[in-house]
């Protein structure tokens, strides 16, 4: 045992990719997102570092828009928001990212909810991190069937494209140039071969596949504390699910 | 402007093949009225979710009434997918006209502002364009650089529809910090909307109170509808009943559940309220 949980894991490395942002937007049901948020917003206020702001998007205590559903894309446009999180039904090798379904469009067979602000934001927020906790061959796939957002745009003012792509297992790099993502670290109790036989489709990766950072202990710490504490009211099924994994594990 | 009438007289002013405008769960969604409306079998509504919709779109959608649905997503939230849309997407039941949220947004703020379009960044390289023929690229008129950028048509509903915990007897509705609310109604021909109760003094009385109101002039019919956004939530009145949308979510995938769902949903409205 490694003393932290793959969601704790997950949720450190999120604070992580974060960190340097001052404002990061998250979805009303992106718990794990909003909990890396959180994190890197109490351990920057400790370590007296950078305010970090963050916007619940649909909370009516954690966001201080005053202009409607529009202000999130108009603040993005103006550049006001550093780091965003997308995921996907369907993400491929070049980052596109699939939110709308399966098969031929438009009749598809598995139909999702739909693009959402996707074809937007993976372009125009600086810091968009693809976040699938699922890590198989039927999400990351060699191509997608529906292209919500593209991973690279060429030609373009704001081409936009992912910083990285983390998922229960791994996280990746994203090369824009090269059109491809290579493999950053494994998570604890997987290996680099357990990510090449789960992913659909070609990435680069080191000889030697290190694993993902584990959190501090200061990390769990406040996580496990505070952090634990600010999801409760925006997430609480989330806040209990990990509250109850830390009592398994005791 | 701003009449205050029944919840069946203003649930009329929808009318087959019309143009309506919704809002977001989070905005208060018209649930009453959508009843009311259901009852009268508007066919081949072409239904705009400002930006997205959820169990009033999957009902609209079940109950065979849309003809065109223009959405950035339809989702149950926490529910799941919207169990009508998805069928009727496979089935190719109605037109489907995917959108991206603020490219909606645009769409009804150049309507807002009587301009035939709006620009916007991102969209292009997206598979949209391959369906969203009315949505065109241009190079940007201003830059010597190559500079390419989408543009939108204005989307003007002829009837918006939404629900709102108060308007005043003079037709003055109160909407907040939900502005898209705002947009929505000076871009339709006319508007809707279903109030928690009406108050006797003017909400335009002072500075504070007038900052979040629709004022009356683009208000068309007002209805009285106790917690009528149920099962959905209304801002700052009352939280989504989670096990109602779950159940609504359970029943409804399948025809025969979706019909008995709605075979109970007008008494039921008439039981929360």
């Amino acid at each position: 045992m490694p003393g932290y949980s793959n969601r704790e894991l997950i949720i450190a490395t999120i604070a992580d990719l974060l960190d340097g942002i001052r404002h990061v937007a998250v979805g009303a049901s992106s718990p794990m997102p909003a909990a890396g948020a959180m994190l890197l917003r109490a351990r920057n206020e400790i370590a007296k570092r950078e305010r970090v702001r963050i916007s619940i998007l649909g909370s009516e205590e954690h966001n201080f828009f005053t202009n409607g559903g529009v202000e999130l894309f108009d603040c993005t446009a103006q550049g006001r928001v550093d780091a965003f999180f997308l995921g996907g039904g369907q993400i491929d090798g070049e980052a596109n990212i699939n939110l709308v379904g399966t098969g031929d469009y438009p009749q598809t067979e598995v139909r999702w909810p739909g693009c959402f602000g996707s074809a937007f934001m993976y372009y125009l927020v600086p810091r968009v991190i693809l976040f699938r906790e699922e890590h198989s061959p039927r999400v990351f796939v060699p191509k997608v069937d529906y292209i919500s957002a593209p991973g690279v745009s060429d030609g373009i003012v704001r081409p936009g494209g992912p910083h990285a792509l983390l998922t229960g297992m791994a996280l990746f790099d994203f090369d824009k140039q090269k059109k491809r993502f290579s493999l950053r670290s494994v998570h604890h109790g997987y290996t680099a071969a357990d990510v090449r036989a789960a992913t659909g489709f070609d990435y680069d990766a080191p000889e030697i596949v290190p694993e993902t950072k584990a959190p501090s202990a200061e990390n769990l710490s406040i996580l496990r504390g505070r952090v634990t504490e600010e999801l409760s009211e925006s997430y609480p099924a989330f806040a209990d699910m990990l509250r109850g994994e830390r009592r398994e594990a005791a | 402007m701003g009449e205050i009438v029944s919840l069946e007289e203003l649930a009329a002013e929808v009318q087959p093949g019309c143009k309506l405008g919704v809002p977001a769960d989070y905005c208060g969604v018209a649930m009453s009225a959508t009843a009311a409306i259901i009852a009268n079998r508007p066919k081949n509504l072409h239904v705009v979710c400002v930006p997205v919709t959820g169990m009033q779109g999957d009902m609209l959608i079940g109950e065979g009434l849309v003809g065109t649905l223009e959405t950035s997503a339809v989702t149950l939230g926490e529910a799941g997918g919207a169990p009508r849309f998805q069928d009727a997407v496979r089935k190719g039941s109605f037109k489907l006209m995917d959108a991206t949220c603020p490219a909606v947004h645009s769409g009804l703020i150049a309507g807002q502002k009587g301009v035939p379009f709006l620009p916007i960044r991102g969209i292009i390289g997206s598979d949209l364009l391959k369906t969203r023929t009315d949505w065109k690229t241009i190079q940007n008129p201003f830059s010597d650089e190559e500079d390419p950028i989408i543009v939108v048509p204005a989307i003007q509903p002829d009837v918006s529809i939404f629900h709102a915990p108060e308007a005043d007897r003079f037709g003055n509705v109160r909407i907040g910090r939900r502005r898209e609310l705002l947009t929505m109604a000076q871009a339709s021909k006319a508007t809707i909307v279903t109030v928690e109760r009406i108050s006797e003094e003017s909400l335009l009385k002072t500075e504070d109170s007038a900052a979040g109101v629709l004022p009356a002039l683009y208000v068309t019919k007002i209805a009285v509808a106790p917690r009528g956004a149920w099962p959905l939530p209304l801002w700052g009145e009352y939280g989504v009943d989670t096990a109602e949308v779950a159940r609504y979510a359970a029943m409804a995938r399948t025809p025969e559940g979706f019909a008995a769902y709605m075979d109970g949903f007008a008494r039921r409205l008439r039981e929360a309220a």
